[in-house]
């Protein structure tokens, strides 16, 4: 509710809000990953972020993923402030408000597919009855339903994405935030895992995309830049429902 | 939908989840987790087997020389030695209750006759030279036998005498070469205090009570009837013979037996177990050995530790993920330490048993009786775990502190 209130702004109540959020690693000499970043992603959203390497995407990825903390400003998720709060609160929100999917898969190598989906529970607090079943219908969402017994080395690429897609999802996150979903896919995979990024995201998924394929970002709503340090969003196709509402400046 | 959870809620980890957790994460390699395990399994087998077998060699030796004070119980009327006057706590048919006792071969009363009896003398009262101050006891027929005293010429006195309070005597062998007694052919007398006994034996020994070789026997009956109940400071004691192994048992029982209503009024001591001289014996080698087990321990707890280590660096995307995933560090520690204790843990098990067998094993070939102490087999494994969770301390904290940012680039 209250989280509700600071987000009056806007229509949708913001996942992610960035305040000022910077990050500078300490040197000799420091490095200023990302310089102060105001950032606001709505629910339902769902954005690109492009850039070349060592622009300061992975560090705004570890800043919003919670696997980092910011040096200055703040980071909410659901109108929590997380950057500044202890670790087993930052734990929490991982688990349960955030999906993972990396570009290296990070599946267990000796664990099936449904084992792999049903790990993101083990630390989401929930009960042990019912993850089985939850984890099935995530795979069933990602189309590997039949694929549910197999080893991570027993499947494609592709497959392996969706197997950390729907472990990802199985926790019903607010962001799914995608490192790289499709750097380690060949062209027509990568359409295939972009098409069911789109369909989650036409089903209510709030996607957060970190890429440097020109074809991913496109199907985005919007499309932020990030160089040197510094964001900056393209507005060459209209996508924000208000007016400043969602914006993304240095 | 924005406060469907809590927001102050901490991730956590069932116990559960994280046994099968470490589970998973021992049998991903069962190759590498059985060789992890064999130095723990060496070092707890080792020394189950070292201690069993020298509890077993000394239970061996024990035995063999402590045969005769293992069947032997002593019951000691201790409410007498508190009493101002002359009593006597045992039953009359104390012999028949405590013979009734399962594994008693034979137990009888006696008590050393301190009232004064006065001299002991060959001679009738009156005639020179005066008499001898020789230890007169008194014993019922059945505690010399319990005792185990041997003849050199005659007869013991018998339940007749002992019934009759018959004025009859035993006389040990020391004793009658003062009184002068070299034949029993012609019913000698002796006279304790002026009164007289018939000598109807000659002791050459005594197996338990070596007292009784230095003086003059008479039937309990007898003594009772002449010089009354034993003094307090030399109360009525009891000796038992038992069979092989039944003296700690029956040492509990007598006392009921005697006298129900009042057990505390005596008190019965069965020798201690073991032989302290075999277990010197059989120490210096032992220490030997031990060193070397804890040696093959330490081994066994550095090799668990390195393996623990060596899979957190391999596993560094899997902790970068479980992070990810909301892990807290702790969960992360917890799941190590839970691997490298539960490899402690079965090595321990798997040592405890084969040095069981390795006991069994020397005990059949030897056809000797397995001791070994029940606590020393549960405790193993254990011990096996406790070296799992030290060994995977260090490998538990290098894991927890993995920053999952890095792990997962």
């Amino acid at each position: 509710m209250m989280a509700r209130g600071q987000a009056a702004a806007t229509e949708a109540p913001a996942v992610i809000r960035l305040s000022g959020a910077a990050c500078t690693y300490p040197g000799p000499p420091p490095v200023r990953a990302l310089k102060p970043a105001d950032l606001v992603i709505g629910r339902g959203e769902h954005v690109a972020i492009t850039g070349p390497s060592g622009s300061g995407k992975s560090t705004l990825l570890n800043l919003i993923g919670l696997l980092d903390r910011p040096t200055a400003g703040t980071v909410e998720i659901d109108g929590l402030d997380v950057g500044g709060s202890p670790e087993r609160r930052r734990a929490a929100v991982r688990a349960l408000r955030i999906g993972f999917v990396f570009q290296a898969f990070h599946l267990l190598p000796h664990r099936t597919a449904l084992e792999n989906v049903m790990l993101a529970q083990v630390y989401a607090g929930g009960s042990r009855r019912g993850r089985l079943a939850a984890a099935l219908a995530a795979l069933t969402q990602v189309g590997l339903g039949e694929r549910a017994g197999s080893l991570p080395s027993a499947l494609s690429g592709g497959e392996r994405q969706r197997v950390a897609i729907a472990r990802a999802l199985l926790n019903q996150p607010s962001l799914l935030l995608c490192d790289e979903p499709t750097g380690n896919l060949d062209s027509a995979t990568t359409a295939e895992i972009s098409g069911l990024l789109e369909g989650l995201h036409s089903s209510g998924t709030t996607l957060l995309v970190i890429t440097h394929n020109p074809a991913v970002a496109q199907r985005a709503q919007r499309r932020i830049t990030i160089s040197d340090g510094y964001l900056s969003e393209q507005h060459d196709r209209q996508a924000c429902p208000q007016d400043g509402a969602h914006r993304a400046h240095a | 939908m924005l406060t469907r959870r809590p927001p102050g809620v901490s991730s956590r980890l069932r116990a559960q989840d994280l046994a099968d957790e470490a589970l998973a994460g021992l049998l991903q390699r069962p190759g590498r987790s059985v060789l992890t395990m064999l130095g723990t399994v060496l070092g707890i087998g080792g020394f189950v087997a070292i201690v069993g077998l020298s509890q077993t060699a000394n239970g061996q030796i024990g035995s063999a020389f402590s045969r005769l004070e293992a069947t032997e119980v002593t019951v000691t009327d201790t409410a007498a030695s508190h009493s101002k006057v002359p009593v006597l706590d045992f039953p009359p048919d104390a012999d028949a209750l405590t013979k009734a006792i399962n594994g008693v071969v034979a137990a009888g009363v006696w008590w050393t006759v301190t009232a004064k009896h006065g001299p002991v003398s060959a001679r009738p009262p009156g005639v020179p030279p005066d008499g001898l101050r020789l230890t007169v006891t008194a014993a019922t027929p059945d505690a010399l036998a319990a005792s185990g005293a041997t003849l050199r010429a005659g007869v013991l006195f018998n339940q007749f005498h002992q019934d009759h309070s018959q004025n009859v005597a035993v006389v040990a062998a020391s004793a009658a070469a003062q009184l002068g007694l070299n034949s029993l052919a012609d019913q000698p007398a002796i006279f304790i205090g002026g009164r007289p006994f018939t000598v109807i034996g000659i002791l050459s020994g005594d197996q338990r009570l070596p007292q009784l070789s230095l003086g003059v026997i008479v039937p309990e009956k007898t003594a009772l009837r002449i010089w009354g109940p034993p003094d307090h400071d030399s109360p009525a004691q009891m000796m038992i013979h038992t069979r092989l192994g039944a003296a700690p048992v029956v040492a509990d029982q007598v006392p009921v037996a005697l006298r129900p209503t009042d057990p505390l009024a005596f008190t019965a001591s069965a020798p201690a177990n073991g032989s302290e001289l075999g277990q010197e014996v059989a120490s210096s080698l032992n220490t030997l050995l031990l060193a070397l087990a804890g040696i093959a321990l330490i081994v066994g707890m550095i090799g668990i530790a390195n393996t623990t280590l060596v899979a957190v660096l391999e596993r560094r995307s899997e902790i970068g993920l479980r992070r990810a995933i909301g892990a807290r560090p702790v969960h992360i520690a917890a799941q190590f330490l839970t691997e490298s204790t539960a490899l402690g843990l079965f090595g321990g098990l798997i040592g405890a048993s084969l040095g069981v067998v390795t006991v069994l094993a020397v005990t059949v070939l030897h056809h000797w009786t397995a001791v070994l102490a029940p606590g020393l087999v549960l405790a193993a494994p254990a011990a096996g775990a406790v070296i799992g969770l030290l060994a995977g301390l260090y490998p538990a904290l290098r894991a927890s502190a993995v920053e999952p940012a890095e792990a997962l680039r």
